[in-house]
């Protein structure tokens, strides 16, 4: 088995190589039979299917946006009525800001709904997938630089409440899966 | 027998990457293209659109310095190419967001190898774009006032103001592109990140990946984060041309007054947007050797879109005719008899050729598969989508209600090279794009290859009806 990284600090994880997608996606529902819960695989793409491999739920960043396109909108609709009629009431073309007047300030609600949801789907993709982050254990891995090009790879993280050094490995060996490494932190 | 073979051959799709190439071609190809030294036709294009860049910024300072009676405005034509021009280019943003919202909603998985130029092509035209109202409004340096903050005069905006509108619109609509853009970016960084071999690269990729590792617990929420904002994209892209059109719909002016403008704006927008697409994407394609990724296929059926839109587009010039004629309004019927046998006749019938005669090529194969015959079209829609928004400012504008106060515009050599610069700017933008940054999505192409489905290779046959035929004959 081979070691990465430096051996002094923590160990992260086991990883594992495999060869295609599909290969990849095999691995993944195994792995998941076999009762591992701290554990990803990396691709250089989004596999369709894979959360379900893995057993994993929907993301709930969809809740995130909508809770902001609310605010979104309720933002607006203050920003423009607290002004149009409390603070600097505008008449114009002999129409006040009243009931009747209100789709003329629908376009301005619509604006600020997209554009609250829109930072909150890209800020919360990234804070729900903990980034921005300078480094990470599994960059120690040289072969991991594949990830990006054509590797799909597997990790076995140490403090997955089933990991054994012996027994993993017998996992990601019956699977077939390649390079099995050791990786730790800097 | 035979019929059949030659039946299920014709319902086979077309692969969207041609000649079976491998994942890692892929990513050289494409990676490499910002990786080897910039070629000499590179500096000598970046040379001349960045002076031409020069000469636009030089028109605005002299512009800001002096005051907007450098342009050829006077009364009644307040608005000619100022806002011809911020029409002109943000319609051109139009087509990058319908290619990655739209046609991500639809799950037209062609999109992928041109979404990435085309969203970079809608940021810069939105550049371009934004500066025509900014400079337009005289003292920039109340500029401020659009933005709805307390102020020592205690004046609130006029929130109803389709103008107020737009300042909304179009700063939304440049926010959330570079959003969908940036986001889209992400694992491509990172593959440049981990191809990166001097220091400067691994910094400066590094840091603009995020950090990204490419784990499935990230393509989870980074899968929900792009349908989300395709998702609102979608109703965005649709509703910055209609707001748009309202700054010329809400108003009073006959030829302008008329409740077709936003989906005949939007119509247009996509249709201009498109052919400015397909401008720079072939040249790029033709210099990179990108055919395999963008294929024939692609330009072909970009040309469908642009005979669709172009054709919605000539439906809406034949009913604001008719139903000046229908509404029987005077001022509405002189409006348009001008705008056709007027004295801006030459600028309506430019627009009319070369936005619905022109395009009425591409219903034949042979000039959607013709790069050369493609190229020109797009050429007049360009020019076509440039004159259609003169047309519209201008011929409105000239003979209003009063006889007395009718004028002609003519643009001074501010108004052309202010014009003409943003070429320059736009171009200039893009080159450093292409230089920079992977200008195909790499991971989405990869993820369209036959071999990046999980069940590929594994019950031997795939489910297509093409197979299935086939199947038959055995």
């Amino acid at each position: 088995m081979e070691i990465m990284g430096n051996t002094r600090s923590q160990l992260f994880a086991m990883g594992a190589e495999v060869p295609s997608a599909s290969a990849l996606y095999q691995a993944a529902e195994k792995v998941r039979d076999a009762g591992y819960s701290r554990w990803d695989v990396y691709s250089p793409f989004p596999i369709h299917g894979m959360d379900h491999a893995m057993g994993l739920k929907k993301s709930w960043l969809s809740a995130l946006v909508f809770i902001a396109g609310i605010t979104g909108l309720t933002f607006a609709a203050a920003l423009q009525f607290y002004p149009s009629s409390i603070e600097y009431p505008l008449v114009v073309a002999g129409k006040p800001t009243n009931f009747f007047t209100v789709p003329a300030f629908f376009p301005i609600m619509f604006e600020l709904t997209i554009l609250l949801s829109a930072f909150t789907a890209t800020f919360g993709m990234l804070a729900l997938n903990g980034l921005p982050r300078w480094n990470h254990p599994i960059f120690n891995w040289d072969l991991f630089k594949k990830v990006s090009n054509d590797g799909f790879f597997l990790a076995i993280e140490a403090t997955d409440p089933k990991f054994d050094e012996e027994s993993t490995r017998a996992m990601l060996e019956g699977i077939g899966a390649k390079h099995i490494t050791l990786i730790y932190g800097d | 027998m035979q019929s059949r073979e030659a039946a299920a051959e014709r319902l086979k799709r077309a692969p969207l990457v041609t000649n079976n190439r491998s994942m890692s071609w892929i990513t050289n190809h494409v990676a490499s293209c910002t990786e080897k030294a910039a070629p000499t036709w590179w500096w000598i294009a970046f040379t001349l659109s960045s002076s031409l860049a020069v000469v636009s910024v030089f028109c605005i300072g002299y512009l800001i310095s002096t005051g907007v009676g450098v342009w050829g405005l006077n009364h009644p034509v307040g608005w000619a190419w100022d806002i011809t021009n911020f029409v002109f280019w943000i319609g051109i943003g139009h087509a990058g967001t319908l290619i990655s919202a739209i046609l991500f909603l639809t799950r037209q998985k062609w999109r992928t190898s041109i979404n990435r130029a085309a969203e970079a092509m809608t940021l810069f035209a939105v550049v371009c774009a934004g500066i025509f109202p900014a400079v337009h409004v005289g003292r920039i340096w109340m500029v401020w006032f659009l933005a709805p903050v307390p102020n020592s005069n205690a004046i609130w905006q006029n929130f109803r103001s389709p103008l107020l509108w737009d300042v909304f619109a179009v700063s939304t609509y440049f926010t959330v592109s570079v959003l969908f853009w940036y986001t889209g970016l992400i694992p491509d960084l990172a593959t440049l990140r981990d191809r990166a071999t001097n220091k400067l690269r691994k910094f400066f990729y590094g840091v603009a990946a995020l950090g990204w590792r490419g784990g499935n617990r990230q393509w989870k929420h980074y899968e929900m984060a792009y349908l989300v904002l395709a998702g609102l994209s979608t109703p965005l892209v649709l509703s910055v041309h209609s707001v748009v059109s309202f700054d010329f719909a809400t108003s009073v002016i006959p030829g302008w007054h008329t409740t077709i403008f936003p989906p005949y704006f939007v119509a247009g927008a996509i249709f201009g947007g498109f052919a400015m697409v397909l401008t720079i994407m072939l040249p790029a394609r033709a210099i990179f050797g990108l055919h395999d990724l963008i294929t024939d296929d692609h330009v072909d059926k970009m040309c469908k879109i642009i005979l669709l839109t172009g054709s919605i587009v000539g439906y809406a010039y034949a009913m604001e005719f008719f139903i000046a004629w229908y509404g029987g309004n005077m001022y509405e019927q002189y409006a348009f008899i001008n705008r056709a046998t007027g004295p801006y006749w030459w600028a309506y019938w430019t627009m009319i050729f070369c936005n619905v005669v022109a395009p009425q090529l591409f219903w034949f194969r042979f000039f959607r598969r013709h790069v050369l015959w493609v190229f020109i079209v797009c050429m007049f829609v360009n020019t076509g989508m440039w004159f259609e928004r003169f047309v519209i400012i201008v011929t409105s504008l000239h003979r209003d209600f009063l006889p007395s106060s009718w004028n002609m515009f003519y643009p001074t050599w501010v108004d052309i090279w202010t014009f003409v610069g943003t070429f320059g700017i736009f171009l200039a933008l893009f080159l450093l794009f292409i230089r920079w940054l992977p200008m195909i999505c790499i991971f989405e192409v990869k993820a369209v290859l036959p071999e990046a489905d999980p069940h590929h290779g594994h019950d031997g046959h795939d489910h297509t009806p093409a197979a299935a035929m086939k199947e038959g004959v055995h």
